[in-house]
C-alpha cells in the first residue's frame, strides 16, 4: 500500500509508519506565533517554567496583526514579544516584514516539514508540501520548548481538479466553490490533498490561496505535491537547496475522493456572514460596496496585485468606494514597487498600506462603520471580523475585487478581461 | 472529578471565535478579566452579564469555528461555564478547550432547551437533564486529551509529566 502526503511527512516526524486516527508524538521543524496569540504563549511558558526553547532559530515571532501598533495595550504586547525574543534568541519578524504565513513561505518552509503556528491559517504552507497546521498559544508554547507536539493523524481526502480555469476564474473561486459545496465543517479533522491538471498548472500563488482556506472547511491541513512550481518558487527566494520533490503515491489509501472540473467554474462570492454562504457571481445582487480590500495571507502576493492592477490600469476607483491594498510581505512590496504594480494601484485611487494583515482582523487600517459593506480577498467574513458586527463582508478573488472597486458595486471581473 | 450543575444557554450553528472573543477587542487579549466581560457578546449580548457559575454553553454545528485564539475558550471558562456541549466542534477550538481545562462534549443538543437544568458527571460520561428528566451519554475523550483535562489543562499536564503523556 502506498502512502498519502500526510503519511509520508508525519511518518518521518514520528519515527515510524503512521496510519489515520493514530495518536502520535510528532517532531516539529518550525513553530511560530503572532502578536495576537504570542503574548499568551510567552505567559504560558513562564507558568510551566520552561524558559529555554528547543531550537530558538526555528521558533518565530511575527508582529503582523496590529502592525504598527494602533494603541498602547498592543504596543505593550509587542514589547513583551520583542523582550521574549531577546531573552530566548527566538527570531522576531517585526512590523513591516509581513504576514507570518507569507514570510514563512518565502524564508523558512521546506517541502516535507512539519510546521505548527498559533494562527488558524498556518495551513497556508501546505502549498509548500509541508504538514502545516494551526493550534492554540499553549500548544505552540510546548512545541517551542520541547521541539515536538502530539497529533491525531488525520484521514486524507484526495481533491482532484481537472480541466483549466476559464479567464477571470482563479484558485480563490475554486476554493470558495469547494467550501460552499462541502460547507464550513465538511472536512473537519481531515487533511485535503490537492492534485489534478488544474492544480498541477497552478502557480504557487494559487496554491497558497487554496491551502490557506483549507481551515475554512474544517480541515487540519491542505497539501500539495512538491514539484516544478515549488522548485521555482524556492529558487526565486534564493533557497533552491531547500527543494525536495515529494508526491503522494498513486496507490495511497484515501478516505474520500472529490473531483471537480475547473473549466465549469465561474467567479464565486462568499456572502455575509459565513464563508460557506457561496454563490456564483451571476446570482449575487450587485450590492454597493463602501470598501474593497486586497491583501492577506489568502491573496496578498505579487501575482494577486498584478491581476488587480491589470484591471485597474487607466481606471479609477468609483466615487464613494475605498480601495485598500496591503502587501503580504516586504518582498511583495519591494517587487511590486519595482515593477510598477503598486504605482498603478495608487494611481487608480488605492490606499497602499505597509505589509501585514491590514484590515482583515478588524484591529486597524480599515475598520468598517455601521451598516457598511466590504468586499475583501481575505478568508473569513464572520460577523464582526473586520471590527464591526454591524457591517457586512463579501469574499472574492483579487480580480473580482478590482472590478468591484471600479464599479463601486459587486462586479463580474470578466467585464474587464 | 465533581458533578457540575447549571442551566443551559442555547446558541445556534457556526458560533465563531469572533462571536466569542471579537476581533475589535483584540487589544484586551492581555487583559483576560476585561475580555471575559464581553464573552459571546456578538452572539447573545446578555450572556456575559447574566451567566451564572456552573452554567452550560449549548451549541449546534461547528462550534468555535475560525481563529486559533485560545482566549475564546479561556474566557468561556473564566465566565464560570461548566462545559461547552455541541453537535460538533471546530478542530482548533476543541483542542484549545481541553488545553485550558474546559470540558467540550459532543452530543446531539436538539433535546436541550434554553434554561434547562443540567448535571454533568464527567467521570461516568453522563449528562442529566434535570428539567426533562432525561440522561444523555457522550463519547469519551481520547486518553491523552482525557489526561490533559483531568490534570486541569496543558500547562498543568506538562508541569506534572514534563511531556505529553500519550497513553
Amino acid at each position: 500500500m502506498g502512502k498519502t502526503l500526510v503519511e509520508k511527512i508525519l511518518g518521518e516526524h514520528v519515527g515510524h509508519d503512521v496510519r489515520p486516527n493514530e495518536f502520535a508524538g510528532v517532531r516539529v521543524d518550525l513553530a511560530y506565533v503572532q502578536d495576537g496569540t504570542g503574548p499568551l504563549t510567552v505567559r504560558q511558558l513562564e507558568k510551566i517554567g520552561l524558559e529555554k526553547l528547543y531550537d530558538p532559530q526555528r521558533s518565530l515571532v511575527f508582529l503582523d496583526h496590529a502592525s504598527p501598533s494602533p494603541r498602547q495595550e498592543l504596543s505593550n504586547d509587542h514589547k513583551l514579544l520583542r523582550d521574549f525574543c531577546r531573552k530566548t534568541n527566538a527570531i522576531i519578524s517585526d512590523i513591516g516584514n509581513g504576514i507570518s504565513h507569507n514570510v514563512v513561505s518565502e524564508r523558512y518552509a521546506r517541502p516535507g516539514d512539519v510546521i505548527v503556528g498559533a494562527d488558524s491559517h498556518t495551513c497556508t504552507n501546505g502549498a509548500m508540501c509541508a504538514f502545516a497546521t494551526g493550534m492554540g498559544s499553549t500548544d505552540i508554547a510546548v512545541a517551542m520548548a520541547l521541539g515536538h507536539t502530539w497529533m491525531r493523524v488525520p484521514e486524507s481526502w484526495k481533491v482532484i481538479v481537472t480541466g483549466m480555469f476559464q479567464k477571470g476564474v482563479y484558485a480563490k473561486d475554486f476554493m470558495l466553490y469547494l467550501i460552499g459545496t462541502i460547507e464550513a465543517d465538511g472536512a473537519t479533522y481531515k487533511a485535503l490533498e490537492f492534485s489534478g491538471f488544474a492544480i498541477d498548472s497552478l502557480s504557487m500563488t494559487g496554491r497558497f490561496t487554496i491551502a490557506n482556506m483549507a481551515v475554512e472547511c474544517g480541515a487540519k491541513a491542505g497539501l500539495f505535491n512538491s514539484d516544478e512550481a515549488t522548485a521555482q518558487f524556492l529558487d526565486e527566494q534564493g533557497r533552491a537547496d531547500d527543494f525536495k520533490p515529494i508526491s503522494a503515491d498513486s496507490d495511497a489509501d484515501y478516505e474520500k475522493i472529490l473531483e471537480f472540473d475547473a473549466g465549469t467554474l465561474e467567479p464565486m462570492i462568499a456572502c455575509p456572514h459565513f464563508v460557506d454562504n457561496v454563490q456564483p457571481i451571476g446570482s449575487v445582487e450587485p450590492v454597493g460596496v463602501d470598501q474593497v480590500f486586497i491583501g492577506t495571507s489568502t491573496n496578498g502576493r505579487l501575482e494577486d496585485f498584478r491581476t488587480a492592477a491589470a484591471i485597474l490600469k487607466g481606471r479609477k476607483v468609483a466615487g464613494g468606494t475605498r480601495l485598500l491594498i496591503t502587501p503580504g510581505s516586504r518582498k511583495v512590496l519591494l517587487d511590486g514597487m519595482a515593477d510598477g504594480t503598486f504605482q498603478t494601484l495608487a494611481e487608480a485611487g488605492g490606499v497602499i498600506t505597509g505589509p501585514g494583515c491590514g484590515a482583515c482582523v478588524g484591529v486597524h487600517e480599515g475598520v468598517l462603520g455601521d451598516g457598511e459593506v466590504c468586499l475583501s480577498t481575505q478568508n473569513r467574513n464572520f460577523k464582526g471580523r473586520m471590527g464591526n458586527p454591524k457591517a457586512s463582508l463579501y469574499l472574492a478573488s483579487p480580480a473580482t475585487a478590482a472590478a468591484t472597486a471600479v464599479n463601486g458595486t459587486i462586479t463580474d471581473p470578466r467585464e474587464f478581461i | 472529578m465533581e458533578t457540575l450543575t447549571g442551566k443551559a444557554w442555547k446558541f445556534g450553528d457556526g458560533i465563531s471565535t469572533d462571536h466569542i472573543a471579537p476581533g475589535r477587542l483584540f487589544h484586551l487579549r492581555s487583559n483576560l478579566p476585561e475580555l471575559a466581560k464581553h464573552v459571546l457578546e456578538d452572539a447573545r449580548s446578555e450572556f456575559a452579564s447574566q451567566v451564572q457559575q456552573g452554567d452550560f454553553v449549548i451549541g449546534g454545528r461547528n462550534f468555535g469555528q475560525g481563529s486559533s485564539r485560545e482566549h475564546a475558550p479561556t474566557i468561556i471558562k473564566m465566565a464560570g461555564v461548566s462545559a461547552v456541549i455541541a453537535k460538533s466542534f471546530a478542530r482548533i477550538f476543541f483542542r484549545n478547550c481541553i488545553n485550558v481545562g474546559l470540558p467540550a462534549l459532543i452530543l446531539d443538543t436538539d433535546g436541550i432547551n434554553e434554561g434547562d437544568r443540567l448535571e454533568l458527571a464527567l467521570l461516568t460520561g453522563e449528562l442529566k437533564n434535570l428539567t426533562r428528566n432525561e440522561t444523555y451519554t457522550f463519547p469519551p475523550l481520547p486518553p491523552l486529551m482525557a489526561n490533559i483535562l483531568s490534570d486541569g489543562g496543558l500547562v498543568e499536564h506538562i508541569k506534572k509529566h514534563k511531556d505529553f503523556k500519550l497513553d
